[in-house]
């Protein structure tokens, strides 16, 4: 365990564990954005409705004779359902239905869907489908260099786009009136925050897995909100706490077998979150235990 | 910080047959208004007299059914620039991460641009906009734990920033203590003697006279818009409220 935490064991372990902390930082980074619009769950509803999409992406591989492991064509896939998904859900909400009910439906019809179309691959036997069903849950065995550096270049990316939309996509999470007075175009800033979160969903699909990816987004920027009262400190709190979950996640899946690494990082973001509600100089319980004692 | 005014006599904000509808509901049924510049002007209407609306209307933020709104003669999505809005103070979530002085310097987003850098001109200037409303004390304070007046206060500054020509204000006065209405009706009388445009919609009947130049009468169309003292007449309020209201006002 130790020797995995620092780097020591072994080359594969050791670029998966350097992935999964740029993911995370990342992800951190993009969700501290994702709160502040109030996007979570509709992130949910997108991550969810990656899963039909990697099954179609695995069938149109195979259908053109391939084996249907192909990454980039996986994860076309999910871009493509989670796409279609998100517009799912903004159709649904300008009929009357409430915003929550539309996410609901849509995530739950999605993942539905996706569940079926792995369950009809699993008794076709065409293909090499073994180990598809990781998606969910995240499993950093078997990752490869690959693997690794698409992540860092996935991670790069994200973080460049989001020095350069930074304060775009404050003021329209603040006041979306006053930023497109201000010549901010606010549609286009929250297409970006979108494309932005579908990136780290995709890349967080083999390691985190897409039913728990959210967490990933949501809880280090709630646990570094309570650390500062500004929004790029709290984004950068955030990519931290979620770099360091990403690490020590990815370290402690690689040492204990079947542990799915999703779940494992979930947990430390959550330990994370529940120290900042404790320890916070300013929000925290202890301070207000204090003040009451 | 301001560019110069130039001397011209478009009205500041010139309003034509402006309709909107929620649903099958038309909440405005063809305003039609000319918005005097240099002068400041109260919107004046019972609740859902469509106040609001009329603002964020000719600004473009919601979508209208029809008419169209120019400010100095130009299509008013043209003129961005020279106009500042204030919305209603709960328009915003407060618990924001962001100190007083960072929402004033979204004031300035024309200026820095999308990757420019906030230098120490950006925050002295901005700086300066607070100070301008007895802020400056609480530049560093997270803005959900300013008081209502407080908040209102930031919201001036950071209209204060953008150094606009016309001012559009949502009931600055909703809600704020008898100290920020003072600095604010000082502030914007100010800026109206620098000439600049004040359009505010207000409620309190009784201070109409007071703080404005010029009225504008609406439940869903205009009723009457002119100077305060031929305008704002008993009869003119009274068939704005249908005959609710009709005290304190000269007949």
């Amino acid at each position: 365990m130790l020797s995995a935490l620092l780097l020591q064991s072994g080359y594969n372990a050791t670029l998966v564990a350097i992935g999964a902390a740029l993911l995370g930082f990342a992800a951190g980074m993009v969700g501290t954005f994702v709160n502040l619009r109030r996007r979570a769950l509709v992130s949910d509803a997108m991550a969810h409705a990656t899963l039909p999409g990697i099954g179609l992406g695995f069938l149109a591989m195979v259908a053109l004779g391939g084996e249907g492991r192909f990454l980039p064509g996986l994860l076309a896939g999910a871009a493509l359902t989670a796409a279609l998904g998100l517009w799912a859900v903004q159709a649904l909400t300008r009929t009357r239905l409430a915003e929550d009910a539309a996410i609901g439906a849509v995530l739950s019809t999605f993942y539905g869907a996706g569940i079926v179309i792995l369950t009809v691959i699993q008794t076709l036997g065409a293909g090499k489908p073994a180990g598809l069903e990781t998606v969910l849950l995240g499993s950093t065995a078997g990752m490869l260099e690959v693997d690794a550096i698409t992540l860092a270049m996935g991670g790069a990316l994200v973080l460049a786009v989001l020095a350069v939309l930074r304060r775009a996509l404050v003021m329209t999470a603040f006041d979306p009136g006053h930023a497109a007075m201000m010549g901010v175009r606010t549609r286009a800033m929250d297409a970006a925050l979108m494309l932005l979160t579908l990136t780290v969903v995709l890349l967080g699909l083999r390691v985190v897995g897409l039913i728990l990816v959210v967490a990933l987004l949501v809880i280090p920027a709630a646990a570094a909100r309570l650390w500062s009262d500004r929004a790029g400190v709290v984004a950068v709190i955030a990519g931290i706490i979620g770099a360091v979950a990403g690490h020590v996640g990815a370290a402690l899946s690689a040492t204990v077998p079947d542990l799915p690494t999703g779940p494992v990082i979930v947990m430390l973001c959550f330990a994370a979150f529940a120290l900042s509600l404790i320890l916070s100089p300013k929000r925290g319980l202890l301070r207000r235990f204090a003040h009451a004692g | 910080m301001v560019d110069p005014i130039p001397l011209t006599t478009e009205p500041a904000l010139a309003i034509r047959d402006l309709r909107v509808s929620y649903g099958a509901n038309p909440v405005l049924d063809g305003v039609t208004a000319s918005l005097a510049r240099g002068a400041m002007t109260a919107i004046i209407g019972p609740n859902g007299a469509g106040k609001s609306t009329l603002l964020k209307a000719a600004l473009g933020l919601i979508p209208a059914t029809g008419g169209t709104a120019l400010a100095f003669g130009k299509p008013v999505v043209q003129a961005l620039p020279r106009i500042a809005y204030v919305p209603q103070r709960a328009a915003v979530d407060w618990d924001f991460p962001a100190r007083a002085l960072d929402v004033v310097l979204m004031g300035m987003y024309r200026r820095t641009g999308l990757l420019g850098r906030i230098g120490k001109a950006e925050t002295a200037a901005a700086m300066d906009c607070l100070s301008r409303l007895g802020m400056a004390d609480f530049a560093t304070r997270q803005i959900g734990a300013l008081s209502g007046g407080q908040q209102q206060r930031v919201f001036l500054a950071r209209a204060l920033a953008q150094g606009a020509e016309v001012y559009l204000l949502d009931e600055p006065f909703a809600g704020v203590d008898a100290a920020t209405e003072a600095a604010i009706v000082t502030l914007l009388k100010s800026l109206r003697d620098e000439g600049r445009s004040i359009i505010a919609v207000h409620h309190d009947l009784s201070t109409v006279s007071a703080y404005f130049d010029r009225v504008l009468l609406l439940n869903r169309r205009t009723i009457a818009e002119g100077p305060v003292a031929s305008t704002f007449r008993q009869e003119a309020v009274a068939r704005t409220y249908g005959n609710q209201i009709a005290t304190a006002i000269p007949a």
